[in-house]
């Protein structure tokens, strides 16, 4: 089962570590992390997506409860909230391929942001079944490179985590 | 004549780092600090040497972490260990993880390379923080000079409430020597940090409702009964809604050993009563324990028949090892307090008389005859003493010292519990004796473990700390030796260590008391010898060197599943 958690943190040196280290010590692997200061300066936000057992993972919020520079964990429910993630993608691309691939990129609304002789890169935001999707379009044209920020997501409503 | 500057120093208190580390010391009312010296710790050390803190100078850092941990048991206050960097921060780890495991509150001290250097593989750079990460309730790299009192303050406090444990403070040689403007805070502010003391009044209402209910209660309780200081509380509560007691290793002494509502240890080498009783249970009112396999054995079998209410300051004890009915998070003291106040009084005439039933058919025993029993020589050690403060290795030693002696007193057994670190004792036994001077200290010992911190012989004669260390020497590491014996065909691999060492001469090589016995009149001579002596003393009790730790739960079995074992001797 999958889960996206929500983890305030302090906006200090050494919590990122504090918290990888609770999910690594019990074989969870992080499907994707993502960290940035929120409006409060001194609070960070982590959205940290993982799978895994139900059970494990109750065990691991608690802990993550107990370390001193978390000031709150919540485990995001997908359909109360937004998620989004941003992706950059480099397409091999050449005159017979490049008209194809920018109608695939509107499709989407997605956007081109390099152009090379050679390549594209394309920025694509959304969820994960949209860039999921246009991946599986691209593939076939040769992805040499791709770069996401992992999730992040909000709550619906005036509601705060 | 002074100039304007030094009076300008006074008045505006501005101190260095290794000062103002001191000052915080004093302020947070620490009398002893355990430690060991070295180059990023010279200016603290310079510090120390005019304060009227007594350090204890150890022969091994490990030793000075064991030893503020064992201080802090036998006190109830925090331990505090000093070492320096590199080598000195690591040899503290197995003293820190000991006092993680069984929830001991110390603060430890190391030093750093300067900051400059942090991260260079600097000479004796390790990067403690780093390695201490998931042994430590929190860690703190010193930054900023400033930030000292405040990290200083807010450890004390971390280390010492909620759920206790180590906090390590890592502290750059450039920080001790820079001065700053000192500021002591008076109150920590951590957001992120609030432990939950008052329990949930539902969830008290509806324990409340299951005792009333149950027939057959047991209650079962751990170290943080000691650790809350509740051993009072326990007593009225139990005799309240009369409920037989039984404890984890670590709780030996939060309920009064003598007690006819004491059970004994439960577990893999608990009493048969103790173990029959959960089984059999319809109730069990679990306070400060958190149900360990060495507890429960096949955790699928244990308590089959139990509701189960877990006390606990730790949420993520909860439901950890066995799902719990009624969770009640917070203070064990201040939630037996309303049980006390919410329960009626209770008989369970019929419960009881089966378990005293069980008490009279299946007590604990040893064969006597004429051979020297290390169980023989614990129960003449709680005759002579019976309240010293027991310390232990880890072992036979250590089961022996929780089933043959009777402690009616908390913070009188002190032992590495959850992780089982042999040399733990002696040192442990250091820190005790140095924070209760009053009290006979016996460090209960086997052959195998002392030689784990053997060197410290040179702490207690130089600082003169009269602990009596009694190793029940078999020649074997025995525990290790018995599961060889039960599970591997008695293929002794690695496990004898005969005439390794001359204990007696070893002693006196360092000018310690050294006794002999062999013989079973020899025994309690020895010990009132050693209590007269006031000096250290380590007496080699040359023991039967086969004897099993008996009763047994094979590992994965149900702990009802126990077998006698020395029935085939």
């Amino acid at each position: 089962m999958k889960h996206t958690l929500a983890v305030l943190v302090e906006n200090r040196h050494g919590v990122l570590s504090r918290v990888a280290g609770l999910f690594s010590r019990r074989g969870y692997n992080i499907d994707s992390l993502a960290v940035g200061v929120t409006e409060d300066p001194t609070i960070s936000r982590m959205t940290i997506v993982v799978r895994g057992d139900d059970r494990v993972l109750e065990q691991v919020v608690k802990q993550l409860n107990k370390l001193i520079d978390v000031i709150r964990v919540t485990d995001i429910e997908s359909e109360d909230s937004v998620d989004r993630e941003l992706v950059l993608i480099k397409v091999a691309s050449d005159v017979n391929t490049r008209a194809e691939i920018i109608q695939i990129v509107d499709i989407f609304r997605a956007r081109i942001v390099d152009v090379s002789t050679k390549s594209l890169i394309i920025e694509i935001t959304g969820n994960e079944d949209k860039i999921l999707a246009l991946e599986k379009l691209l593939r076939p044209f040769g992805i040499k490179e791709l770069a996401r920020t992992g999730k992040i997501a909000l709550t619906r409503g005036a509601k705060k985590v | 004549m002074n100039t304007g500057k030094i009076c300008m120093s006074e008045f505006t208190n501005k101190m260095t780092g290794a000062r103002a580390l001191i000052e915080c010391l004093y302020r947070e009312g620490v009398d002893t600090i355990f430690g060991y010296p070295g180059g990023a710790v010279l200016p603290i050390y310079d510090e120390l040497y005019h304060s009227k803190i007594k350090h204890i100078l150890v022969r091994h850092e490990q030793s000075a972490a064991h030893a503020a941990d064992g201080y802090a048991r036998a006190t109830g206050k925090t331990g505090v260990c000093l070492s320096t960097s590199g080598p000195g921060a690591t040899n503290l780890v197995t003293g820190i993880a000991t006092a993680y495991m069984d929830s001991v509150p110390i603060v430890a001290f190391t030093g750093q390379v300067p900051s400059s250097l942090i991260g260079n593989d600097a000479f004796q750079e390790a990067n403690i923080t780093g390695i201490t990460l998931p042994i430590t309730k929190h860690n703190y790299l010193v930054q900023d000079v400033k930030e000292l009192p405040k990290i200083i303050k807010e450890a004390f406090h971390i280390a010492s409430t909620g759920r206790p444990g180590p906090v390590l403070i890592d502290i750059p040689k450039d920080i001790t020597t820079e001065e700053f403007e000192f500021y002591y805070p008076e109150k920590v502010e951590l957001r992120s940090y609030k432990p939950t003391y008052k329990g949930n009044k539902q969830q008290i209402k509806k324990a409340v409702e299951e005792i009333k209910k149950a027939s057959q209660p047991v209650i079962y309780v751990g170290g943080g009964v000691i650790s809350s200081n509740s051993s009072e509380s326990l007593l009225a509560f139990a005799e309240k809604i009369n409920a037989p007691v039984t404890s984890t290793l670590t709780g030996m002494g939060a309920f009064p050993g003598n007690h006819p509502l004491y059970l004994g240890m439960l577990g893999m080498h608990g009493t048969k009563y103790a173990n029959y009783s959960i089984q059999e249970a319809d109730l069990i009112i679990a306070i400060g324990a958190r149900f360990d396999d060495r507890v429960t054995g096949k955790v699928e079998s244990f308590a089959p028949n139990a509701n189960i209410i877990h006390i606990d300051i730790d949420p993520a004890e909860i439901s950890k090892n066995i799902e719990v009915m009624i969770p009640i998070v917070g203070d064990a003291n201040w939630i037996l307090k309303e049980l006390i106040k919410e329960t009626e009084h209770k008989q369970h005439s019929e419960w009881l008389a089966k378990i005293n039933r069980w008490k009279k058919d299946c007590c604990l025993h040893y064969v006597k005859n004429d051979k020297l029993k290390p169980q023989f020589i614990i129960e003449q050690i709680c005759e002579s003493s019976k309240d010293a403060i027991i310390v232990t290795e880890v072992g036979q030693h250590q089961m022996w010292a929780s089933q043959y002696f009777q402690y009616t007193k908390p913070r009188t057994f002190i032992t590495s519990g959850g992780l089982g670190t042999m040399g733990y004792g002696f040192p442990a036994a250091i820190g005790a004796k140095v924070g209760m001077p009053e009290k006979d200290v016996f460090d209960i010992a086997g052959d195998g473990s002392f030689q784990m911190s053997s060197q410290e012989l040179a702490t207690v004669v130089s600082s003169d700390i009269p602990v009596i260390i009694a190793i029940l020497n078999n020649g074997y590491l025995g525990m290790v030796r018995q599961w060889q014996e039960l599970f591997f065909s008695k293929r002794y691999s690695s496990t004898c260590i005969k005439d390794s060492v001359d204990f007696v001469k070893l002693a006196e090589a360092y000018g310690a008391l050294g006794i002999r016995v062999q013989k079973q009149e020899e025994v309690k001579p020895a010990i009132e010898k050693a209590i007269a002596s006031k000096r250290p003393t380590l007496i080699d009790f040359i023991v039967e060197c086969e004897e099993n730790v008996s009763p047994m739960v094979p590992a994965g079995a149900a702990i009802n599943e126990i077998l006698d074992l020395e029935v085939k001797k």
